[in-house]
Formats: C-alpha cells, structure tokens, sequence
C-alpha cells in the first residue's frame, strides 16, 4: 500500500528515534516512527525525566533539613511517597505527550506496536501478535534502546529486588537499601533514597565508585556520600541474595572477607543491555556483538540500508548522544554537505546525585596513557563566592590540557548544578578552544560557573581565588 | 611625503611570512634601528628594524596575520612634520615593480584584473575583505607551533575553517607516517592537508548503487589520496587548461647525455635530467610562462624552480628543484635522486615541496606516448613527457628513423596563451635537440 511507503522508519521513540524522526521530516523526507509502549522510550518514562523529578523532591527533602542554616524552623515536616511518585509520573506523562505532538507536527507518521525487520526495505507491526501494519522504507533506523542487565543470582523480582524501574515508583521509601553498582543510575538512586530517609549502602565491584568518571572525581563524590552516612564498598562483589520475611540479605565479599548485609531492599544497577532480541536482525546482514548492534562511524549496520543508533549501538548509554546518532544518521542519508561524525571526546556525562557530577572528554588517567604532557588545573567550591553565600561549598572543578597546544582534553566537575555548568566546557570543545579563549572568556559574578574560569587558570599557575 | 614600510624578506628565499607583533603603534617615535615588529616565517621569527626615522602613522596589516607576501605594504611612517593627514592621500606605490610589472610579451593581452573574487578555490582566507582566514584556536597554535602557513591549508570545518583534524593531517603527512604519505601528489604542490569531500557526499553506497553492487573490497582514503582527489578536481574545475603537443628529436641528447656519464661516477644524467634544465632554460626565454594568476595581478616568478613529480606507494609529490636555469646537469641529477629518495622516505621538508614555478611529469619510464597532465596550482603550466621512442619520421622528403620524445605542454589559460605556450615549447624543443645549446 502506497500509504505505508516511506522514505524512513525508525524503530524506536526513545530520544535517539524520535529526534531521528523529526530531523529526517525536517530534512523533506517522509518518516515513519514505531513504537512499541511509550513515545519518549525510557528516558521520557523511566530514566532521566522522572529521576530528575524524584531528586528534586529529595534535595527539597534535605534543604528541608537544614532549615536551620538559613534561618528557618519548622515541626512536623514530612512527605507523601506516593505524591513524590506521582509527581514523576506526571511529568513524565506530560514530556511523553509533548513528543507525540512534536511528531505530529513534523507529520511523522506514528504505528503504535511492536516492529520487525520483514525483508528489505520491510518492516511488520505487530501488538500481542497481531498485525498492525507493513511498512516498506529505503531506510530504516534501528533505535530499540537498552534494558537492565541481570547477573546470574542477581534477578530481580519486582517486589523486593528492584531494577531502576520498580525504584521509580515505590509504594514506600523503604527503610534500608542495597544499592549494586556505582555508576550513575546506582548512584542517582543511593542519593534520592538516603536523602528520602533510607539508610543505604552501595557495593561496586569495581574499585571506586563512579568508576568512568575522573579518579578524583571519584574519591571527592565517595568522600561526600559517606560523610552524608551513605555506606559503601568497593571492590566488593554481592554473590548471593537470600530473602526472608520482609528483608533480602545480601552476602558480600571483599578481600577475601565475606559480610552480610540485610536490608528492605536491593536496586540492582549493573549495566544495560541493547534490545537486539526479536526485531528481525536474523537473517540481516546486521552484526550484533553480544548485546549491542555493531556499526560504523555513520551508524550503518552490516546490512545496506539498516541502521541502528543508541543504547543499542553502545557506550556512552546516554540521550543526548542517541540523538546526535540520530541526526548524524539521518543527514548523511538525505546527503546533507558537512556532516561529521559523533566525536566521543566531546559528549558530556552528568549524575544528578548529591553533590552532582558532569565531565566532558577524557581523565587525567586516559590523557596520560594517551601519551600527552598535561596541565592540570583545580579549583574548589569553597573558593567560589556564589557557592557558599548558597550554603553549597562541597564542590571541585578540575581540567586537563595538553601542555603543548593548550588543547582543553577534558573537564570535570562535582557539586552543585554542575550538570548545567559542564555545557560551558562542551561548546568550548566543540569549538577547539586552547587555554587562552576560556582565560579571556568573562564568566560573570557571582556565579558557580567563576569555578571553571578558575580552574582553567590554575592549570596555568594563575589562579586567582584560592 | 610618507613612506611606505614594505613586509621585508628575511631569508632570499622567502616570498611571505606572519606578521606576529607590532611593536610599535600608531603614533609611536620611530627612530632608525628600532625593531617595528616581529616577522615570523617557517624557519624562525625575526625581528624587522626600522631603517628611518619617523613616527608610524599607520598600520596596514593586523597583527598576527598571516601569509603576508615580501614587498606588501604593511605600514606607513610619517615623516618629520607630516601630519596623519598627509595618510589620507593613500600610500605611495610599493618601491619594487615586479609583482606590479604588466606582462612585457606583447603577444599576451592585457589580462584585466578583476574585482571579482567570487569563484575562489573553497578556502579559508577570507580574499573579498581583509585576508582573515577563518580557523579554530587550536589549530592556529598548532599550526605556529609546527610553522605551518594557515594560509596554504584547506579547511574541513564550517565554512571552511580550519580545524584540529586539517593540522593534524598536515604535519602526519609531512612525517611520513606509515599509513599515510605526504600529501604533495605531482597535482598539487599546496599543503593541503586531509578534508573530506565538502560537495555531494560520493557515499559508498552512492557508488556501489550506481555500479549495480559487484563484489568488491575497500581500500581506506589515505590523508595524500584525499588531497590529491581535492587538488585535481580543484584544479580541473577551476583553471582552463589547454594543451600544446611538441615531438621532440632526442639522438643528439642521448648521445650527449651518455658522453657525459661516461666522464664520472659522481652523478648519473638521465633523460628527465636535461628536461628540467631545458624547461628552465626555455622559462628563461619566455618568463610569460613562468608566471601564476591571481585576482589582482599575473605574477611573473623571478626564479624558475621546477616541481618534479615523483611517484609514491600511494600517490604522487613534487620536490622542487629550485633555480633549475642556474644549475649544471649533475647537480640537477644528484638534487633530483636525493629528493626522490626522500620523497619515498616521507622525508622531505616543507619547503622542499611546497612551491615551485612550474611542473613537470614524466610518464615516459612507463612507455607512455604522450599525455595530458593537469596543472598543479598556482603554477601556469605543467610538461608531461613521453617515452623517447623509434619512430619514423621525414627528413629532407625521405623516410628516416629518429628518436623521438613527445612533450606535452597544459597552460593555464588565464595566464598563458596560446602563442606563448608555443613559444615556450619551440624554446625548449630547440634546446632538447640542440642539447650542446643548453650551455649557452
């Protein structure tokens, strides 16, 4: 039928597909988008949108907590979990709505239901085995998203085990929490449940928490989290969960040592996998390694004409690069002129814990190993006039050059409001900045973003505030 | 009357150079001996001192710019008792003629320099305003850093700026790093670093559809192959080449060329040897030919430096054989087997490939008859030789047998015409088969 004939279907609404889809409408080609259960995929319904509601309500449930210093009292503060939930849930459904208007009013078409490869070009709908439609395309993006990974012992259960799904929208903030893993949806979960109340405690198999961010990062968040009375091992590995009555224990061991703990709940935050089950890659030319489908730096996949972006294609297992994906796919094949591809080095990472993190580029570590002679720069919150007159002093910004061509290599930072102060440093990448633009950029005061100036100076000796 | 500060040449063989620092500004005392500003060209930066006194009334070209040709203007100095005003009749004629001189071959009409800058090779020096070029921080520093003239590189970025990824491209080419080899492919003797097709995207799959999808295997584009497909289609699209055949009789120059190889072990003349003295030696009789366009003026070249395309693995470069009128046979045979050896080495230096008057390619090792080359810009012209052959020719009404190569001339159009192409051509068909001429 001429009717479901396009110029390209994308598999998948999450921000990876449904911004592939409205740049391939605005590029003049004739879009379909499906969709299996929510417009905005994971991140919109059960990712970055609602967990950035939730820890709004717990930093209001901290700062409702030290009243005190800013002069304020109060009796008989307390919350309604299923309003904290509720709220989430609200935004997230408002965010979901606003994508399906989007789509509409790039006339994206949308099929509701669950897609697969069916020969080339070919595309089936189907809900709960029924078909839906046929679609034929030239082009077809591949934007399934990942899902969370589970260790054998470690299942989850949806009662007391959780994935980060259930630890969206519980009935009640429990009393106690394991936490397995430390990056950043481990993490995200340890700061919104401790600062809700819960005793937690966070096991990461790894030997620093946070382990992809820059090693200091990593020990000034530790020392953070526990100062706050969060618990946490690393190098520890959770062999076994054994559940009781109302509790989980977990067995733990670390160097060598075997410990218990129990507790109301566990979130288990272990890695992703990619959705490359059951959507006909069998048969493709497509290449999947393990959980994530392979592709090129254009994001082609083995087989000409599919291609697939994402979560699904792999790390970094972030949104905002699933949508860079997108519109670079989408432009190379409308033939857009001066396109290029995704620069790894450039993408920002942010975790909205207490104190939050951002980085952009690469670690002292990597820059090390990657044989440049670095200039490194510090520069703490405490030092930073806004910061304290905000009662946030717990912070540190730290950037990496290389001390040939004053190239910015990486930046990093932790405390407050650095995921929106990190952007700062990715259009100066972006923009192939040397140490000289940003020491002569004026950074207005009183503001947290003076740290970056700051830091940029000190990694040239020429520091003024600390 | 003011007087004009021209950009100096600090080395003989400098033809631009950075303005990296003034020194001085406007209104400042200049007295004889003071040091004005600092010029930085790709050996080293040197310090320009002032040979009058005066007071600098003003400056012409903004620090740190770039690619400031020897003899442009860059100041003007005031003299005793002259006010600024006196600035306002415009600075004084540049003190040297020759990149002002109009071409003094009367066969070649007056070329009129145009206004219009409009079709310019994709670049990105901003030629309708101020000589900006647009590039990132990063790789303007590192483009000081490796004295690289920003001016000579294509830019991959937005609106063709140079970025990060052209710098690096440059100088792994010059290092002659494994995979890739210097990008200076006989075409182009620019540094023009690795960019990306910037019109249509040829994707492969564009390719392999329009072939109807035959097996096939990859080879990846090498930063000198991506250069190259840059500089030719550049210059194919850009300079109106034509073609001007001559056969050349050349038993008198092999008999000539093995007597004197007989003499010595210290060099071995070949056949391309007494080409490029000929071809210089024949520039040097028509110098219309030994000249460049540009938007503003024909540059007629003082010296005849010869580009020698020399084959690669995986493409072309042309080192240079500089006054190439002035130097004896052995010398150009010694100078042209060490450039190629470095040439395939990956170890020549910038300024042993970049540049050039006038090219030359020779096909004829590989029995090629004739060919036609394309032009490396900005030269005028470029010579393809033949294979020198047994052929039948006519001598005196009978049928004789010769040696016999065939050379064939691209001009420019734009600068070279059609009579001084021939004119070219005869002088240096006169001096192939009259080789003892050449000593003259």
């Amino acid at each position: 039928m001429a009717e479901n004939t396009f110029d390209l279907i994308v598999m998948g609404g999450g921000p990876g597909g449904y911004v592939a889809a409205i740049r391939a409408a605005q590029l003049g080609m004739k879009t379909a988008l499906v969709e299996r259960e929510h417009l905005g995929g994971i991140c919109l319904n059960w990712g970055c949108i609602p967990t950035k509601a939730l820890l709004r309500s717990s930093e209001i449930h901290h700062l409702l907590h030290r009243l005190d210093d800013f002069g304020f009292s109060a009796k008989d503060i307390s919350y309604d979990a299923s309003k904290v939930v509720a709220r989430s849930r609200a935004v997230a459904k408002q965010l979901s709505n606003g994508v399906a208007y989007l789509l509409r009013k790039n006339k994206v078409s949308v099929f509701d239901g669950h897609g697969r490869l069916a020969g080339k070009g070919r595309l089936a709908v189907a809900t709960d085995g029924n078909p839906v439609a046929e679609l034929g395309a030239e082009h077809i993006v591949l934007a399934t998203g990942a899902r969370a990974r589970s260790l054998p012992g470690l299942e989850p259960d949806g009662e007391r085990v959780w994935t980060y799904k259930e630890a969206m929208v519980p009935k009640a903030i429990p009393k106690s929490l394991l936490v397995v893993g430390s990056g950043a949806i481990g993490i995200e979960f340890a700061s919104f449940y401790h600062d809700m109340g819960t005793e937690v405690t966070v096991v990461e198999v790894l030997d620093r928490v946070l382990p992809v961010e820059d090693e200091e990062i990593s020990a000034f968040a530790r020392k953070s989290f526990e100062k706050q009375g969060i618990k946490i091992h690393t190098a520890a590995t959770v062999k076994a969960l054994e559940q009781s009555g109302e509790t989980v224990t977990a067995r733990i061991e670390a160097d060598g040592e075997l410990a218990e703990a129990t507790v109301e709940r566990v979130i288990l935050a272990v890695g992703i996998v990619g959705n490359v089950e059951d959507i006909g890659l069998e048969n493709t030319g497509v290449v999947v390694d393990r959980t994530h489908v392979v592709v090129d730096e254009w994001l082609c996949t083995g087989e000409p004409g599919i291609y697939a972006i994402g979560d699904l294609v792999g790390p970094p297992w972030l949104a905002h690069k699933a949508s860079h994906e997108g519109v670079i796919c989408v432009e190379r094949i409308a033939g857009v002129n001066d396109v290029h591809p995704l620069d790894v080095r450039n993408i920002p990472a942010c975790t909205y814990c207490r104190p939050q993190v951002a980085s952009v580029g690469l670690t002292e570590k990597a820059a090390r190993e990657a044989g440049y002679d670095l200039k490194i720069g510090h520069f703490p919150f405490i030092g930073n006039g806004k910061a304290i007159a905000l009662g946030e002093p717990e912070g540190m910004v730290k950037t990496v050059f290389d001390s040939k061509t004053g190239e910015l290599l990486g930046a990093h930072m932790v405390g407050a409001e650095v995921t929106e102060l990190i952007q700062g440093y990715t259009i100066a990448k972006t923009l192939e900045t040397t140490e000289t633009e940003l020491i002569r950029t004026i950074f207005p005061h009183p503001t947290l973003s003076e740290t970056m100036h700051e830091a940029v100076l000190d990694a040239y000796g020429r520091a003024i505030h600390f | 009357m003011p007087i004009e500060i021209l950009m100096p040449a600090l080395s003989p063989t400098m033809t631009e150079g950075n303005l990296a620092k003034w020194l001085k500004k406007e209104g400042d005392e200049v007295h004889s001996g003071d040091v004005l500003a600092e010029i930085e060209t790709d050996k080293a930066t040197m310090e320009f001192e002032a040979i009058d006194d005066g007071r600098l009334g003003r400056i012409l070209v903004p620090e740190g710019a770039q690619g400031v040709k020897v003899n442009q203007p860059i100041a003007v100095l005031l003299g005793e008792g002259e006010d600024p005003s006196a600035l306002e009749k415009g600075p004084a004629a540049p003190s040297k003629p020759a990149t002002n001189a109009p071409p003094t071959d009367e066969a070649s009409p007056t070329i009129a320099v145009g206004a219009a800058s409009a079709t310019q090779l994709p670049s990105a020096r901003d030629r309708g305003g101020n000589g900006r070029i647009f590039a990132s921080p990063l790789a303007r520093r590192m483009a000081q850093q490796a004295g690289l003239d920003l001016g000579a590189i294509t830019g991959s970025g937005p609106q063709g700026r140079i970025v990060k990824a052209d710098i690096e491209a440059a100088l792994s080419a010059m290092r002659g790093a494994p995979t890739v080899a210097p990008p200076r492919p006989a075409i182009a003797p620019q540094v023009s670093p690795a960019a990306p097709a910037r019109s249509p995207a040829l994707s492969k799959e564009r390719v392999l559809a329009l072939a109807g999808n035959p097996p096939y295997s990859e080879r990846p584009l090498s930063a000198m192959r991506r250069v190259i497909a840059r500089r030719v289609t550049e210059s194919k699209q850009t300079i109106p080449h034509f073609y001007l055949t001559v056969d050349c009789e050349i038993d008198e120059l092999l008999k000539f060329r093995a007597e004197l190889n007989a003499k010595s072990e210290a060099y071995r003349i070949s056949v391309n040897d007494f080409v490029i003295h000929a071809t210089a030696l024949a520039l040097r009789q028509v110098p219309a030919a030994n000249a460049s366009w540009s938007d503003e003026a024909i540059l007629l070249w003082d010296t005849v430096d010869i580009a020698v395309a020399v084959a690669l693995e995986d493409g072309l470069i042309t080192p240079i054989v500089k006054n190439a009128d002035r130097k004896g046979l052995a010398t150009i045979a010694n100078e042209t087997k060490d450039l190629a050896a470095r040439a395939r080495a990956g170890k020549l230096k910038l300024e042993e490939f970049q540049g050039g008057t006038f090219s030359i390619s020779n096909l004829g090792m590989f029995g090629i008859r004739d060919f036609a080359a394309v032009i490396n810009p900005p030269h005028g012209g470029i010579l393809a030789v033949g294979a020198g052959e047994q052929r039948p020719i006519v001598k005196s009404g009978a049928l004789a047998i010769a040696t016999v190569m065939s050379c064939t001339l691209a001009c420019d159009h734009r600068v070279v015409d059609g009579a001084v192409g021939a004119q070219f051509l005869a002088a240096f068909r006169k001096l192939v088969e009259d080789p003892l001429t050449m000593l003259l």
